[in-house]
């Protein structure tokens, strides 16, 4: 065998008598999905253990022969090694590559094979696809259609199960379409840590349910939906709002912590339906938080700012925008960014600060409770995006009482305020009331309850830009929804701002703003929005390594504190 | 002369005045090979068990010293687990029931030396929800040996150790499997593992490396030692050596379990059986336990080199049924005459296989209950 393995540790295997190179051990049906050779399956799944119950991914298998006597490799007469092939075939997910193994994925055994197992499938399923919600994204309907026979045998009784059950807040099951792959039974026990799924009676019979006093309401639950191959689990929220086919998807970033999962906002005419995990495997693989799916509803939420206010009035954009220019070219400003803006909005901030000279500029930190998985301590997306384009040099507090002392002592007048609620970081409406407030923001706040100018922006939703996730990692999200018509993108805000004040041209988009972070800025040298890999780009933390950043470990992710020992 | 029966494990089993009490069991010589086995080197047990050419008796026939001796992980640093499948749940199996209920002591001593002989000091007895009565006659048995000294720590004086736990299963058939067992006997839904990588001998009970032996095959190794493994090893015929109990039942004049050596199917259903009822004739014996092919009696058998053979003459043991096609499994003969319909009592063995689907992999939990 160790003649196989040559100076790059890979072995030889041949899939279809295609020669592949791999490390040994690894799993068959990704071999063959590196050569583009799909092997249907159900349970099988990578980032979950090998189940091997749905008998889809049958393949035949062969290894090289050896005498029995004398334990000799056997040869063909041309001197290559002779291929024995078991006599019935083998789960592809449950084996892994050796020397010389020969896998055959399109003989009469294999096709036989997945049109029998099809066939069982769809034995006891209730074949109802054009009421239920999976349709269109459900892999038993894909393969059936692939591999099955396209009729049935089956004339007895189908098995009655529980339909329209409620497992928990947010996810709907129905056992009658459950194939039984046990994914996410193994996705609450391996992953989440909170095995409350399980199969109860046996045989045909075979049921999930919760067990029994339990309920599936962790934070994960709806990657459950995600992971299951048909329809059986549903989400509560998305169900029956709208066919998988007339939805596009967006690339998105999960901004409600500083693990930046990756994501796809589902959206149709404007308007966003879910919000689904994209898989990236250095930061939140194939899972995201159901928190972060509940996102979108901010959108449309009621106190969702329509228009632009000036004192309280409804304003057109030009006079608000006039009226914040006249207000921040006096003096006394003080500024209040946000670890939620993207780092473009964050850089055109940071323009506007050293535009007006001497600028005190703030961020609001907010910190809450890990989960050791996709839930890190710092809830704000883009702390470190400040940190990297110069907008603040320490990191932020919970609370601005320097601020609120100089406002106290009259040394502060002016408050340019982006997306935070000041009463939220410890400053009274009575401090507010002292000062002249511009607010750029997404919704109704007591902080936009006090401005004398609101300038209605956008939400990560509707626009695009970056974050830069505890990692490090420079990550990109689209647009994927226009927004409220009278709002306005934050970079144009920004930039008009920037524009009224210095009398000078100003880049407003996001492209041409990375033109002039990636010749400015060391750190993003050579960087541009539009070549970003979707997996994103880790940056040089080596100069913020000191930073004592408030996170403890989750899926990807150790603090440095953590990872040196 | 007419075959007859060599009962070695069996030998006192139903004798007058036999019971289960160790007191009777050591007066007939019990435990006295324990004593001689503890004298030994565990793995010089291993290899005498190995040269006896014992296979297991639970069905599929495995060599016990093989597994023993040469696959058993010994280099992990975890401990090392007995398991006694005392599951026996094929359909026409009863061996092991005779075993347990009628001379409990005989595998209670079998373990201890297997125990010993594989360097384990705790050891499970796994017996099925439907025994409660052998797992009663179980409990009682250990407590006796316990009392004697015999079970627990410092056996028969030695400085080797051994607890024996009776877990009762809950009575599916798939418990029978050894994974499934594992995996029941950890507390979870008994659903088999994946092999590879879950090999009992090298990651079974708790992820450990575990043995896991039906109960005949553990009563079988107190002869081995008893008699050696030369003298074992003459009984029967090459790589079917020793003698099986067999479950002979159906339409057959005296069904009942009989412990034999190899002998032509022939021997076993007319010399010992007592061949069919009045008037009838044979039509298909199933030989090993239901899951195993059924044989038609009048069909012709070819083997592996070509030669033909009758019904009457497979041998009666685990090359001589694999030879027809079939499986000598777990030696639970049913035998049909030709008053059975075929298809319905084959109707009714699916049935069973219906209800004990554990419903892991689709094949089986969707297809079975489909017939």
């Amino acid at each position: 065998m160790s003649e196989e393995t040559k100076d790059d540790g890979l072995i030889s295997i041949f899939i279809d008598d295609q020669e592949v190179r791999t490390k040994p051990g690894t799993n068959i049906i990704e071999v063959a999905k590196s050569i583009g050779v799909q092997i249907p399956h159900y349970c099988y799944h990578e980032k979950l253990s090998i189940s091997g119950n749905c008998r889809m991914c049958l393949v035949e298998m062969g290894l090289p022969g050896r005498d029995r006597a004398t334990g000799e490799a056997m040869l063909n007469p041309d001197g290559t090694p002779k291929i024995m092939f078991f006599p019935g075939p083998a789960i592809a997910c449950g084996t892994n590559a050796s020397p010389n193994m020969h896998i055959r994925t399109k003989t009469k055994m294999v096709t036989d094979a997945r049109e029998g197992v099809t066939e069982f499938l769809l034995a006891n399923h209730p074949l109802d696809c054009p009421i239920c919600d999976q349709a269109g994204e459900c892999t038993l309907q894909e393969q059936s259609a692939e591999h099955g026979k396209g009729y049935s045998r089956f004339i007895g009784e189908k098995n009655v199960k529980p339909k329209r059950t409620s497992l928990g807040p947010r996810v709907t099951l129905d056992d009658e379409r459950c194939v039984l792959c046990s994914r996410c039974i193994r996705f609450c026990e391996e992953v989440v840590k909170d095995d409350v799924l399980g199969f109860v009676d046996r045989g045909s019979y075979s049921t999930l349910t919760c067990y029994s006093g339990k309920k599936l309401e962790n934070n994960y639950s709806l990657n459950t939906v995600d992971l299951c191959p048909v329809g059986a689990l549903t989400s509560t929220d998305f169900r029956f709002k709208m066919r998988v086919w007339f939805l596009k998807t967006t690339q998105g970033i999960d901004a409600e912590t500083s693990v930046g999962c990756n994501t796809e906002v589902w959206s149709r005419e404007g308007k966003i339906y879910r919000i689904t995990p994209r898989q990236n495997d250095d930061v939140n693989d194939c899972w995201m938080p159901d928190s972060g799916r509940a996102l979108y509803q901010e959108v449309e939420a009621e106190n969702r700012l329509q228009t632009n206010f000036v004192d309280g009035k409804a304003a057109s954009i030009d006079i608000a925008l006039r009226e914040a220019s006249v207000l921040l070219a006096g003096n006394s400003v003080a500024i209040v960014g946000s670890g939620r803006s993207s780092v473009e909005e964050q850089y055109l901030l940071k323009e506007l600060a050293s535009a007006m000279g001497e600028v005190t500029v703030s961020l609001v930190s907010r910190i809450g409770e890990g989960d050791d998985l996709l839930i890190s301590k710092d809830r704000n997306p883009n702390v470190r995006g400040a940190l990297v384009t110069g907008l603040i040099s320490e990191l932020p507090k919970t609370e601005l009482s320097d601020l609120a002392k100089s406002i106290d002592a009259g040394s502060v007048k002016t408050v340019l305020v982006v997306n935070e609620d000041l009463t939220e970081a410890g400053l009274t409406t009575e401090q507010l009331a002292k000062v002249k407030l511009i607010v750029l923001g997404t919704h109704q706040s007591a902080t936009t309850d006090a401005a004398n100018v609101v300038l209605a922006g956008m939400s990560v939703f509707e626009k695009s830009g970056t974050f830069v996730n505890q990692q490090f990692r420079l990550q990109k999200f689209e647009k994927a929804v226009p927004g409220p018509k009278t709002a306005m993108d934050d970079l144009i805000i920004l930039a008009s701002l920037l524009a009224n004040l210095t009398n000078e041209k100003v880049v407003s988009t996001v492209d041409s703003i990375w033109d002039e972070l990636s010749s400015k800025n060391a750190l993003l040298e050579g960087l541009s929005y539009k070549s970003l890999p979707a997996s994103g780009q880790l940056l040089d933390a080596s100069s913020y390594e000191d930073l004592p950043f408030v996170e403890g470990e989750t899926l990807h992710y150790k603090p440095v504190a953590l990872a040196s020992t | 002369m007419a075959a007859q029966e060599n009962r070695i494990l069996l030998k006192n089993v139903d004798q007058p005045g036999y019971t289960v009490d160790i007191d009777c069991y050591t007066k007939h010589g019990g435990y006295e090979t324990l004593k001689k086995a503890l004298a030994m080197k565990p793995d010089e047990i291993r290899l005498e068990v190995k040269a006896s050419g014992l296979r297991g008796r639970g069905g599929a026939g495995f060599p016990c010293g093989v597994k023993w001796h040469d696959l058993v992980d010994r280099k992990s640093g975890n401990p090392i687990y007995l398991i006694c499948n005392c599951d026996e749940s094929e359909p026409g199996t009863f061996k092991d029931r005779q075993l347990v209920h009628k001379d409990p002591h005989q595998l209670i001593e079998g373990m201890i030396i297997s125990a010993y002989a594989n360097d384990v000091s705790l050891a499970f007895l796994y017996i099925r929800e439907e025994m409660p009565r052998g797992a009663q006659i179980l409990e009682e048995a250990i407590e006796e040996a316990r009392q004697k000294g015999f079970v627990g720590n410092n056996i028969a004086g030695s400085d080797f150790s051994c607890e024996i736990v009776v877990h009762r299963g809950g009575g599916a058939y798939i418990c029978g499997e050894e994974t499934g067992l594992i995996e029941s006997l950890e507390g979870k839904r008994a659903y088999p593992r994946i092999k590879p990588p879950f090999f009992p001998a090298a990651k079974g009970l708790y992820m450990c490396p575990t043995i896991v032996n039906n109960v005949e095959t553990l009563c079988n190794v107190v002869h081995i030692i008893g008699m050696g493994s030369a003298a074992y090893s003459k009984i029967g015929r090459p790589n079917n050596t020793g003698t099986r109990i067999w479950c002979v039942s159906g339409l057959v004049q005296k069904p009942g379990y009989y412990e034999i050596e190899s002998m032509t199917m022939k021997e076993l259903l007319y010399d010992i059986c007592g061949g069919p009822l009045p008037g009838r004739k044979f039509k298909a014996v199933v030989p090993g336990g239901g899951s195993m092919k059924i044989l038609d009696v009048n069909e012709t058998y070819k083997d592996r080199e070509g030669k033909e053979f009758s019904f009457d003459e497979i041998m009666v043991d685990y090359d001589g049924i694999a030879a027809a096609g079939s499986m000598s499994g777990s030696s639970g003969m049913m035998v049909m005459d030709d008053s059975v319909d075929i298809p319905e009592a084959l109707g009714n063995l699916m049935a069973f296989y219906a209800h004990e689907s554990c419903g892991q992999c689709t094949p089986c939990r969707e297809g079975s209950l489909w017939t």
